[in-house]
């Protein structure tokens, strides 16, 4: 389980996150939904301790991340696999060694064996024969799942996605959808997903929780939150151009023209 | 009245420019010497590098060794002909072989091929580094177990702190057969005074002077470089100011470090 409390990560004088409460529980997938540029990512990358907030703090199974120096913190990222928006493959490495690459770096495994369990990873998100191919030689949606099985190459009982389907024809973003979904099945993984794509939030979350203002505003199950009595959050879900989040920039347009 | 605040303006724009330059260069040096440190101190924690850095060996030393001999011979040869015309004029034509081998092995052999190095390996490593920075790639290094600062830079830095005198031993000596080759073939020198002259002069320290000097450059080098690869933000934009930045830093560092180790090892 994952407990996020009281967060606060500030750029400048940009406060990004002001304290921030989320659970995410055990084995279930979490989606973080909210607008660009509302710290989304900034909210995972404090999870995974890329990023050091500024106050509060982020328990996994009771050990808080944000206090840990950098030796402990690797010991923690092993548990992680995190999938990244624009899939971030290594483009000087070829499709295998991508995979390949947390499990030669941990010598996980016997050299003579990485390949099979490459192989395995990589079926694992539907791709067969394509150990050889450059990242460049990629097409987004395969980028995607490469890295997606770059992720769960060290067998990782916490999985982030960052934006999975952004970028995505509709289909193939159901395809990763699918992935997500059975990949929280065959490892069980507690995971969290953020994402504005509401179509792929119904579908994989066990639970939606909305960030907005550097708060999560609302948490709910996909159902409770299609139905909410929170006029944000229905705006945001419902994508209506007027509501009280547009309304409270469009007051600022106008105060800065005038 | 309206002239004289506008040009109080510019002044107080001016001191402000020159403050925010110099408090960015400030911080940049306080970042690479950071940075120095962190290598230093995951250089022998487990696992080893050295695949990657023999891998790094092969890009800043082979790669750059013809940039860095053509550049050497004709620096050589100019030098001769530049020595015989001035000599000439006292009939001191025969000192130009000493001229050319002090010249060489003590300043021009490492300071140019540190210059070479900085525009060709410096700038390939900004990039490089500076785009895995703005696609995530180093952030997916970390969520992989890995410290990207042992995996990236401690690699390059190794490799360009041994390989960059290595470079030098041959710009040495070709810059001195390019001399050479002018003096004796062009000039009508005569070759065995030319070559007498050269050993003549030429001590040991002048040479190893110059290959420790070379260490300090590449080091210099690719600690400058990938410090402007990792702090680079903002897209494609962001990698190009990076890679500027890291070419004209690291040239500078060259002369102005060259400076110092000069007045302090002679």
């Amino acid at each position: 389980m994952i407990a996020i409390r009281n967060l606060s990560k500030a750029f400048g004088k940009k406060v990004v996150l002001d304290g921030l409460e989320l659970t995410v529980p055990k084995g279930k997938n979490t989606v973080v939904i909210g607008g660009s540029g509302t710290g989304k990512s900034v909210l995972i990358k404090c999870a995974v301790g890329l990023l050091r907030p500024e106050a509060g703090e982020i328990r996994i199974d009771g050990h808080d991340i944000t206090r840990m120096d950098e030796r402990e913190l690797v010991r923690v990222r092993r548990r992680f696999g995190m999938l990244f928006q624009g899939a971030a493959l290594f483009d000087s490495m070829d499709v295998g060694e991508n995979v390949a690459f947390v499990l030669r770096r941990l010598k996980m495994y016997p050299e003579r064996q990485i390949r099979e369990v490459v192989e395995e990873k990589l079926s694992m998100v539907g791709l067969r024969d394509i150990q050889r191919l450059m990242p460049a030689e990629l097409s987004g949606g395969m980028k995607k799942r490469v890295g997606l099985a770059r992720a769960i190459a060290s067998e990782p009982d916490i999985l982030l996605y960052d934006e999975p389907t952004t970028g995505l024809d509709p289909i193939m973003a159901d395809v990763i959808n699918d992935l997500i979904i059975s990949l929280r099945e065959t490892i069980g993984a507690t995971s969290i997903t953020i994402t504005h794509d509401m179509a792929s939030a119904y579908k994989i979350a066990d639970q939606i929780a909305m960030l907005y203002k550097g708060k999560i505003i609302e948490t709910g199950t996909p159902e409770e939150i299609r139905t909410t009595s929170n006029p944000v959050v229905a705006q945001f879900v419902q994508g209506r151009a007027h509501g009280p989040i547009t309304d409270e920039s469009e007051e600022f347009v106008r105060f800065v023209s005038r | 009245m309206t002239d004289s605040t506008a040009r109080k303006n510019g002044a107080v724009r001016l001191a402000e420019l020159l403050g925010e330059r110099v408090y960015a260069m400030v911080l940049d040096l306080g970042a690479i010497f950071t940075l120095f440190v962190q290598v230093v101190s995951s250089l022998v924690r487990p696992p080893s590098e050295i695949r990657n850095i023999v891998k790094q060996m092969e890009e800043v030393g082979i790669r750059s060794m013809p940039v860095v001999l053509v550049t050497a011979t004709f620096t050589g040869m100019v030098l001769a002909l530049q020595s015989y015309a001035g000599f000439q004029r006292f009939g001191a034509t025969s000192f130009v072989g000493s001229v050319v081998a002090l010249s060489i092995t003590r300043e021009l052999g490492p300071v140019f091929a540190g210059l070479m190095v900085s525009g060709r390996v410096g700038a390939s490593m900004a990039a490089e580094l500076g785009t895995m920075k703005v696609t995530e790639q180093i952030d997916a290094l970390v969520t992989l177990a890995t410290n990207p600062v042992k995996y990236l830079i401690v690699p390059r830095v190794v490799a360009a702190t041994i390989v960059l005198p290595v470079l030098v031993v041959f710009a040495d000596l070709l810059g001195i057969v390019g001399g050479y080759f002018v003096s004796v073939h062009l000039m009508g020198a005569n070759p065995y005074v030319y070559v007498a002259k050269t050993y003549q002069y030429l001590e040991f320290k002048d040479i190893y002077t110059g290959l420790v000097k070379a260490s300090v450059f590449g080091m210099l080098i690719a600690l400058i470089s990938c410090h402007h690869g990792f702090v680079a933000e903002g897209g494609a934009e962001g990698v190009g100011r990076a890679t500027t930045r890291a070419v004209v830093a690291s040239s500078m560092m060259v002369l102005i470090s060259d400076y110092f180790m000069t007045s302090f090892m002679f």
